[in-house]
Formats: structure tokens, sequence, C-alpha cells
């Protein structure tokens, strides 16, 4: 069982939270200008890495926030908590560097 | 055809009334007692803690500053506001007072951006007061109810026995409040009776 931090209630259990799956995907600026492929790629296609991951969870059964989260796959280790619309912690996470903004 | 006369306020039936009676028996002063608060008046609150009109406007409609700090709340006479998220509160007051406090609040709130909405029919309160009240919690509760981690003043939204729940502490002795929605009510007090029966003293005789 995970105790994750929720960045506004603080340390809660896991059964109060969802995941929203991979962070930091930018929403297409005109998904009307791409073809069936590149729309898909969008909607579906996700990293699947064996380490550390940015992901997106909300407090679903407390102060329903969102907030994102560098969670290890293997070990579960919580790495880092940060909020919506930031980048995540230097050298944290699957994207390193590359890290778009979210589209807000 | 005859009129059927029907009372709005003296007919209303409460989610709990009809266990009123099984709460009182399952009920032990001297260990846990739990009972129903029937009818609060509930009203969703939203704006921004940064917008100092919005926070002045409350203050004049409700005579209270509403809290910021995480999982507190705030007392002003017989009214009390629940910190739900950092824009989102619920306010909390005696049966009847809704029309009196939304109409106040759209007053003062005129042209702020904000969002007031009576939720009063969403839920309804259990309280749940004694010695024991923290420990019947704890057998459904994930959080830590011991003093150094929460107290009279706060409160937080959580899961109890699998029911997604409003949790106040209301008073030292413990006290707690349980803002539950109707359709689940039924099955959280008789949940709570069931682990409150083992703190029953035996008859006397
Ligand atoms: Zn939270």
């Amino acid at each position: 069982m995970l105790l994750i931090s929720c960045p506004h209630c603080g340390p809660c259990d896991e059964t109060e939270f969802h995941c929203g799956g991979e962070a930091h995907v930018a929403r297409p600026h005109d998904p009307a200008a791409l073809d069936d492929a590149a729309w898909g790629a969008f909607i579906f296609m996700r990293n699947n890495p064996k380490g550390q991951f940015n992901e997106r969870w909300v407090h679903a059964a407390g102060c329903r926030r969102w907030f994102n989260m560098v969670r290890d796959t293997v070990t579960h280790r919580i790495l880092a908590v940060y909020p919506m619309g930031s980048r995540p912690p230097a050298g944290l996470g699957h994207l390193g560097a590359a890290v778009v903004e979210d589209a807000q | 055809m005859a009129d059927v006369l029907i009372n709005p306020v003296a007919d209303r039936l409460s989610p709990l009334e009809l266990l009123r009676v099984t709460l009182a028996a399952a009920s032990d002063p001297s260990q846990v007692a739990i009972r129903e608060l029937p009818f609060l008046c509930q009203i969703a609150l939203r704006g921004s803690p940064g917008n100092t009109l919005f926070m002045a406007a409350v203050q004049k409609a409700l005579g209270l500053d509403l809290p910021v700090k995480a999982g507190s709340v705030v007392l002003a006479g017989s009214v009390r506001a629940l910190w739900l998220g950092p824009d989102e509160w619920l306010v909390v007051a005696p049966d009847g007072a809704a029309p009196a406090l939304l109409s106040a609040l759209a007053a003062a709130l005129e042209g702020v951006h904000a969002q007031a909405v009576d939720v009063s029919a969403n839920r309804t309160v259990i309280a749940l007061e004694g010695p024991r009240a923290a420990e019947v919690l704890a057998k459904g509760l994930t959080l830590d109810l011991h003093p150094r981690a929460f107290g009279p003043g706060r409160v937080t939204q959580t899961i109890l026995a699998r029911a997604a729940v409003i949790l106040e502490q209301t008073g030292e002795a413990p006290a707690y409040r349980l803002y539950v929605r109707n359709s689940f009510a039924t099955y959280l007090a008789s949940w709570l009776m069931d682990a409150a029966a083992e703190y029953r003293l035996p008859p006397l005789c």
C-alpha cells in the first residue's frame, strides 16, 4: 500500500487516489490538421518505462485536485510530487530535459 | 378529489429517521453514541482565496474568514466553514438557514467570480461522540486520528468503510461529524453500529 503525499492534504492512503496515466502529453494545438496515425498516437501511445515514470494523479476521495508525480514502476517508490503545469524536479522522470509544458 | 396537504418542512423524512430508535439503542454515551443530525443547511462555496473581493464578500455575508489552511474549519456562531479544497468550502449551518445565507452570499458576491449552491439535500450528517469514537472510526479509516495528527477544528474528505465521507472533528471528547451521501447513510450507520457494538457495556440485570 502506498502513502501518497497530496500537495494540499499531505500523506493519504493510496485508495483515495486515481492514476491518470502519463503526464506531460501535450494536446495537439490543431487536432483537425492531424492524420489518423498522428491523432491515434496522441490518444493511445504512451511510454511504459521500467523505472522512473512521470504520471498524473488525482486525490479522488479527498480534495479532488490533480497533480504530477514521479514514480518508480519497479520499486513503487515515489520520488517527487509537483503541481500541474510545472516541470518535474531536475533529473527526475523518464522525460528528462525534453518535458513539454502542460497544455492548460 | 380531496386535497392532500403536504407540509414541506414537517413532513420531511431524513435519511436515517427510520433508524433513529435503533441508533439510540446502539448508543452508550459513556463509550460511544451515534445519532443523526438531520437537515443541516449545507452550501457548496467556490472562489479564489487569492481574490480579496471574494474573501471580503464572504466575510460580509457569513461573518467569518474562510479557512485557507488545508483541512481546517472556521466557526462563527452557528455557521461553520469546512475547507474541502484550495478553492472550495462547505458552509454548514442549522436547519432552515439556507435561504437567508444564500441570499446574503448572492448579494455580497454580486459581480465577484464565485459560486454558492445549496447542497443540503446531498448529504446527511452522523454525529459520533464518546471516548471510544476514534477507535470505532479506526476500524474503517486509513487516516491517523491520534491527537498529534488530527483534532478539533480539523476536517478531511476520505473513505470510511468504503464510503466517501467528509470527516470533521468537533470536540476533544472526541466528537466527530460524518457528512455522508444520503444513499450511503443507512449502510454507514449500520456499519458504525456494528463497529461500536463491542464497546457497549452489558446490561446490569
Ligand atoms: Zn488532496
